[in-house]
């Protein structure tokens, strides 16, 4: 039997009611169940609404956008009806956060000691010398040398590495049960980024944390995910344990997704792409919202949107091309 | 951060010696002398005799004389004689006057800040909220009217129709002491207090609000919600601290805005400051007393940038080392 799940989203809807009265429905009934100590990753392009499905998680979702409909529960226990104030005794406590650009996600006036230290005091309602101390030692535990200086130092005085270690120092300082990574290390050098996710895989383990990894690079997917949803146009397209999903891609965008990938056992002149671009959140196609840019698209494509089907155990794939699947095997 | 402070107290130095060099030059480019100002300028009396009177105050001297003649009075706070008041020391004219402005200045510098913040902060909170389109039309109001059209505006509606507030001078008996002698100016400068604040306030409002807004949409604020932090928290602590850093530097400049502002305001409303001298010194061609309160204005200047530096490298951290 399952466990009780550490994230449990249903029918998550998130839409943006733009200035000209259009819609734009970014998050468009994604769900999805993470198991304690599971790493999940959410892949797709920009604009694919898996920031927003972060967000939405965290509640964080500001004007105009709203949650318009969806059930969210952590542990079990339903978070819509939370007030605000409610819900601030959740972030950073039970779920964390870390972001994509760690150059600008620390506040420039505060000195790193205080932007940890306040997190701390909040939720664990520590003193301020017990926070400090304990802010050292996370600031060891994520691998900085100098920590006890380090704490007066300002974010700028920092290297980008640097400040997403800080990031997840703070992010594991309450030892939350939900790790959310929105693309942790896009902005970094490609010798930072495998640290960085290495760090994270480590603290997980350390920390017994669930992680929530967005990324649009499906070489760390395959690396340190569990499990992997694809997003397209703000609903879930293909999900998948990783091993299935790599080898028996079913879904023409994830099939597009890898083979825009550079591989080392192959010889090509020229990588793949997917034609077109990732239509507005306001303006999708009539049926499947990747009918524009579908290599196999057949004219049921541009009136039905399919439904996410399970072709085969625990793979679900939202593709006209697989419906019947079923019988034929 | 010591070492910042101190080199810019460094930089001050030569600042402020160019800036005697520029007042002098000013004012000898400028044409005429106290002996060919309007009050003095009588077609009755042989030129001969003014020329006498020009060797006799020094003004034929060649000018690097005259520039360090001036000058060596000048560090030592001594400016000279006025050419028109009955030669009455120029500290003398000017002590009497400089306080009064300096309390207008104070006084709607305190105005700006108290109106102008916390709307700002209020509207973009709430943007595109009544009282935010309210504020956006004062906003436009208020830098658009001209200062002495809106000082004369208030006179006649507040102080003539209404009889709310005096419609000049600083106080109504000399005598007065201790607190009502405080609340008497206070009321005496009500209406060129808020003539002179008014753009000022619409400018901070505008400012204030872009910030605040500008900030609340930036990547560490995110953060600091994802944190756990209150609305209070992320307000008042990580916003407000970000929004302040360019308002800070503006205010260094604000304090040169208010002086020379207050050279119309103060006469529009016959408030007895240094503006209303230095107008009737121009006229008179007095310079010392013109080159004096150039002076002032200047190095009153000179120290609203370098407090808005110093201000500057406390808020924000990342001045302090370069």
């Amino acid at each position: 039997m399952k466990k009780h799940a550490v994230l449990d989203v249903a029918q998550l809807k998130t839409y943006f009611y733009l200035n000209n009265g259009q819609v734009a429905k970014a998050v468009d009934g994604v769900s999805l169940s993470i198991s304690p100590g599971e790493t999940v990753a959410i892949v797709g392009e920009s604009g694919s609404g898996k920031s927003i499905t972060a967000l939405s998680i965290m509640k964080l979702i500001n004007k105009p956008g709203r949650i318009v409909n969806g059930e969210i529960a952590l542990n079990g226990k339903e978070m819509q009806a939370l007030s605000e104030k409610q819900m601030t005794g959740i972030r950073g406590n039970d779920i964390a956060m870390i972001f994509q650009e760690p150059m600008t996600a620390l506040n420039p006036v505060f000195t790193i000691g205080n932007q940890i230290t306040e997190i701390l005091r909040k939720h664990k309602k520590m003193n301020k010398k017990d926070a400090q101390a304990k802010a050292i030692h996370l600031l060891k535990t994520v691998g900085i040398p100098r920590a006890e200086e380090i704490i007066h130092e300002y974010p700028h005085q920092l290297s980008g590495g640097m400040r997403q270690r800080v990031m997840i120092a703070m992010a594991i300082s309450c030892d939350p049960k939900l790790l959310i990574a929105d693309e942790p290390t896009t902005a970094l050098d490609v010798t930072i980024q495998a640290q960085i996710l290495d760090l994270m895989l480590e603290m997980k383990e350390k920390f017994h944390m669930a992680l929530l990894l967005i990324t649009h690079d499906l070489g760390v997917v395959s690396e340190y995910a569990d499990r992997v949803l694809v997003m397209y146009g703000g609903q879930i397209v293909e999900q998948a344990k990783t091993k299935e999903l790599l080898r028996h891609t079913k879904h023409p965008y994830t099939q597009g997704l890898m083979q825009s990938l550079p591989k080392l056992d192959e010889d090509v002149d020229r990588l793949g792409t997917i034609k077109g671009m990732v239509p507005p959140a306001y303006n999708f196609p009539a049926g499947c919202r990747f009918s524009s840019r579908c290599p196999f698209v057949m004219d049921k494509c541009k009136v039905s949107n399919p439904e996410l089907t399970e072709i085969d155990t625990d793979h679900f794939v939202r593709c006209h091309l697989y419906e019947n699947a079923g019988d034929e095997s | 951060m010591y070492k910042y402070i101190i080199r810019r107290v460094l930089v001050f130095i030569p600042m402020l010696f160019a800036l005697t060099v520029i007042v002098f030059g000013l004012a000898l480019l400028a044409p005429g002398d106290a002996l060919t100002g309007q009050s003095l300028a009588d077609p009755n009396v042989d030129p001969e005799v003014y020329e006498q009177q020009r060797e006799a105050l020094g003004l034929n001297d060649p000018i690097p004389v005259q520039y360090f003649r001036w000058i060596s009075a000048a560090v030592q706070g001594d400016f000279g004689n006025s050419m028109v008041f009955n030669g009455r020391s120029v500290a003398e004219l000017i002590e009497a006057r400089f306080a009064n402005t300096l309390y207008l200045g104070l006084f709607s510098l305190a105005i700006t800040i108290i109106v102008a913040i916390p709307i700002g902060i209020y509207s973009a909170r709430h943007p595109y909220s009544l009282l935010d389109y309210g504020a956006t039309g004062f906003g436009f109001f208020g830098l658009s009217i001209p200062n002495f059209f809106f000082g004369l505006m208030a006179i006649y509606f507040l102080s003539i129709k209404l009889g709310w507030f005096p419609a000049q001078g600083t106080m109504s008996t000399p005598g007065l002491t201790g607190w009502e002698a405080f609340f008497n100016r206070l009321h005496h400068m009500f209406l060129p207090g808020i003539t002179l604040g008014l753009a000022g306030t619409a400018t901070y409002m505008r400012y204030m609000r872009s910030e605040v807004l500008d900030v609340l949409g930036s990547d560490y604020i995110r953060t600091a919600r994802a944190k756990g932090m209150s609305e209070r928290n992320v307000l008042y602590k990580h916003t407000l601290r970000n929004a302040l850093i360019p308002i800070i530097t503006l205010m260094g400049f604000e304090i040169g805005v208010l002086l020379s502002g207050a050279v119309i305001t103060e006469q529009v409303f016959q408030y007895p400051g240094l503006g209303t001298l230095f107008l009737s010194s121009v006229t008179n061609r007095d310079y010392p007393v013109v080159m004096a309160i150039a002076m002032i204005l200047g190095v009153l200047i000179l120290i609203g940038n370098l407090l808005a530096d110093i201000f500057y490298s406390i808020v924000d951290p990342r001045i302090r080392y370069d």
